[in-house]
C-alpha cells in the first residue's frame, strides 16, 4: 500500500528522516537479463595436467608440461604453467588455467604490497602457500571454487619448501608432491627413487623429474613432451626454458608407402 | 502392459544433460582417532595418514591431534581442509579468551564451545568428527565425542573416523569390560597400560582399514601437561 498521496502526519506513517523522498531520487535498480546471474566455475574448460615436484638435498625441483587442453583437444601447446612470486617462491598449477591466472593476479598484489612495506622482510614460500590455501578454501565455501591444484616450491634462509593446495582447500607439506595423473603414475616412481637415494643432488632430481614427465607423456593422453623444470635452491629460483623430451620415435608407419608411383 | 509411445521426441531419460563431474565441496580424507580417559589422565591416539578421498595417500605425516590448552587436546578426522579451518577458529577464540580472562578456558567449557562452533555451521557443516580429551578442573580425565553438527556426549572412551567401527568394540570390551564373564580387579588401569592398549588398538585398525596407517601420534594429557609420542604403523 502506498501512502504517497497523504500529505498530513499519520500515526506510524510519519517520514521523519525523509526516507521516501531520498529513495525516489535514487535510480531504480533494474534486472537486466543480459548481465546474467552469478557465474560459478562448475567444471573446468581449459586445463593443464599434472605437476610433479620433489625435494633434493639442497632445494626443490618441480616439473610440468606446457600443454593446455580444451577437453580432449590439445588447444595451446606452449604455455608456462609455473609462475614466480617474489624472489623465493614458484607456484605450478594444474586444472583450469583462467583460474590460475586469477590466482596469479591476487598473489602478485600480495607480493607487491609486501614489497611496498619496505621493511626488509620478504614473504616466505610457506606464507604464500598458507595465503593461497585460505583463498582456495574461501572460494570453495562460496560454492565458486578456483579449479586448480597448486604446487608451491620455494627456498628461503637455507630452508627449502614444498607444499600443495587443492580446490577444496586441502593443504599440506611433503617431500614429494604430485597432482592429477602424476599421483597415479609419477608418485610411486618418485617415492621409490627417493627411498633408494634419500640425498639426491640437483642433477639427479632434475633427471628424475624429466624421466617421470616422459612416462607421463607416454600414458597421460592430455600431456605433451614440451616441458619446463623449475628449481628453488641455493642459487635462487629459476624456471627453465622449454625442453623437448627425448622420446621413442614412432616412425614405423613411414616405410609402408614411400613413393606413390610404385603403388 | 507397456504404454505405447506416440511421441517422436527422444525419451525423457535421453534428454538429461550429460553429467560432468560436478563440484564436490566435501572430501573425506579418512583417518582414525581414539581416546581413553582414566582417573587423572587421558590418552589420545590418531594416525597420520591423509588419503585423497580414494585409494591414494596424499601424505603420511598429517597429524590429527591438535593441542588446545595445557589440559586439553582436540583429535579430528574427516575432511582435512575443514579440520584446519576449525582448528584455526578454535585457536583464535581460545587466545582471545585467555587474553580477556587471564586464564585458559577450562576443558568442559572448550567441549561446549566446540559444540556451539560446529552447530553454528549446521547448514553448511564442517565435515569433521571430533574428540575433545583432557582433564577437568578437578584433574579427572574425560572425553567428549561429537558428530559433524555438534551433538556431543561426555564419555570415558571413544573413537571417531574411518576405523571407529573396528576400535569401538575393542574399547567396549577392554576398557568398559563389557561381555566379560570374569572381571578381575576394580577396573582402574595405569596410564602406561592404557598407552600400550591404545597402540594395539590403532595398529589393529590399521590392519583392516585402508585409510588408517603410516604413523600414530600417541598423546597423554594429565596434570603435568601434554606429552607426545610417535608410533609406527604399517605403510601399506
Amino acid at each position: 500500500m502506498s501512502f504517497e498521496h497523504i500529505n498530513f502526519p499519520v500515526f506510524g506513517q510519519v517520514d521523519y528522516f525523509g526516507k521516501q523522498s531520498q529513495q525516489q531520487l535514487q535510480p531504480q535498480q533494474q534486472y537486466t537479463p543480459s548481465h546474467g546471474g552469478k557465474k560459478n566455475t562448475l567444471d573446468p574448460i581449459v586445463t593443464g595436467t599434472s605437476i610433479i615436484a620433489i625435494k633434493y638435498d639442497k632445494g626443490v625441483v618441480m616439473g610440468s608440461d606446457m600443454l593446455l587442453s580444451y577437453g580432449s583437444l590439445a588447444r595451446f601447446n606452449s604455455i608456462q604453467r609455473m609462475t614466480k612470486f617474489g624472489g623465493n617462491t614458484i607456484i605450478g598449477a594444474s586444472g583450469e588455467y583462467s583460474d590460475f591466472q586469477s590466482i596469479t593476479t591476487t598473489l602478485n598484489e600480495l607480493v607487491t604490497d609486501d614489497h611496498c612495506m619496505d621493511d626488509g622482510s620478504r614473504l616466505s614460500p610457506e606464507e604464500i602457500w598458507n595465503y593461497l590455501a585460505r583463498i582456495l578454501y574461501n572460494q570453495r565455501n562460496k560454492g565458486n571454487p578456483l579449479w586448480n591444484t597448486c604446487v608451491v616450491i620455494g627456498y628461503q634462509g637455507g630452508k627449502s619448501f614444498l607444499g600443495k593446495v587443492d580446490l577444496v582447500g586441502t593443504c599440506f607439506k611433503e617431500d614429494i608432491v604430485t597432482c592429477g595423473y602424476g599421483s597415479h603414475i609419477a608418485l610411486p616412481l618418485l617415492r621409490k627413487a627417493r627411498d633408494d637415494n634419500p640425498n639426491m643432488n640437483l642433477e639427479q632430481a632434475k633427471k628424475l623429474i624429466e624421466d617421470c614427465l616422459r612416462v607421463l607423456f607416454y600414458r597421460d593422453a592430455r600431456s605433451s613432451k614440451k616441458i619446463q623444470i623449475a628449481v628453488a635452491g641455493e642459487q635462487g629460483i629459476d624456471i627453465s626454458g622449454p625442453i623437448e623430451l627425448e622420446t621413442y620415435n614412432w616412425n614405423s608407419g613411414e616405410a609402408a608407402v614411400k613413393n606413390f608411383s610404385q603403388v | 502392459m507397456e504404454t505405447l509411445k506416440l511421441s517422436a521426441l527422444p525419451e525423457q531419460s535421453k534428454q538429461q544433460p550429460i553429467n560432468h563431474g560436478r563440484f564436490e565441496a566435501y572430501v573425506d580424507n579418512g583417518g582414525t582417532v581414539m581416546a581413553v580417559a582414566g582417573k587423572d589422565y587421558c590418552v589420545i591416539a590418531g594416525d597420520t595418514r591423509m588419503s585423497d578421498g580414494g585409494y591414494g595417500i596424499q601424505t603420511r605425516h598429517y597429524t590429527k591431534v591438535f593441542q588446545l590448552t595445557n589440559k586439553c587436546v582436540l583429535a579430528t578426522s574427516g575432511m582435512q581442509a575443514d579440520t584446519i579451518a576449525l582448528q584455526k577458529r578454535l585457536k583464535l577464540m581460545l587466545e582471545t579468551y585467555q587474553k580477556e580472562h587471564g586464564k585458559p578456558m577450562s576443558t568442559p567449557a572448550i567441549a561446549q564451545f566446540l559444540s556451539n562452533t560446529l552447530y553454528y555451521k549446521r547448514f553448511f557443516p564442517y565435515y569433521t568428527f571430533n574428540l575433545v580429551a583432557g582433564v577437568d578442573e578437578k584433574g579427572e580425565g574425560w572425553i567428549w565425542t561429537y558428530d559433524a553438527v555438534g551433538s556431543h556426549e561426555r564419555v570415558k572412551y571413544s573413537s571417531q573416523g574411518s576405523g571407529n567401527q573396528l576400535v569401538i568394540p575393542l574399547l567396549d570390551n577392554q576398557v568398559a569390560k563389557r561381555n566379560q564373564q570374569i572381571i578381575q580387579g576394580n577396573g582402574d588401569v595405569s596410564c602406561d597400560q592404557v598407552v600400550s592398549f591404545v597402540k594395539d588398538a590403532i595398529t589393529s585398525a590399521g590392519e583392516r582399514d585402508i585409510y588408517t596407517g603410516d604413523f600414530a601420534d600417541i598423546v597423554v594429557v594429565d596434570k603435568d601437561g601434554v606429552r607426545w609420542e610417535k608410533f609406527e604403523l604399517k605403510l601399506d
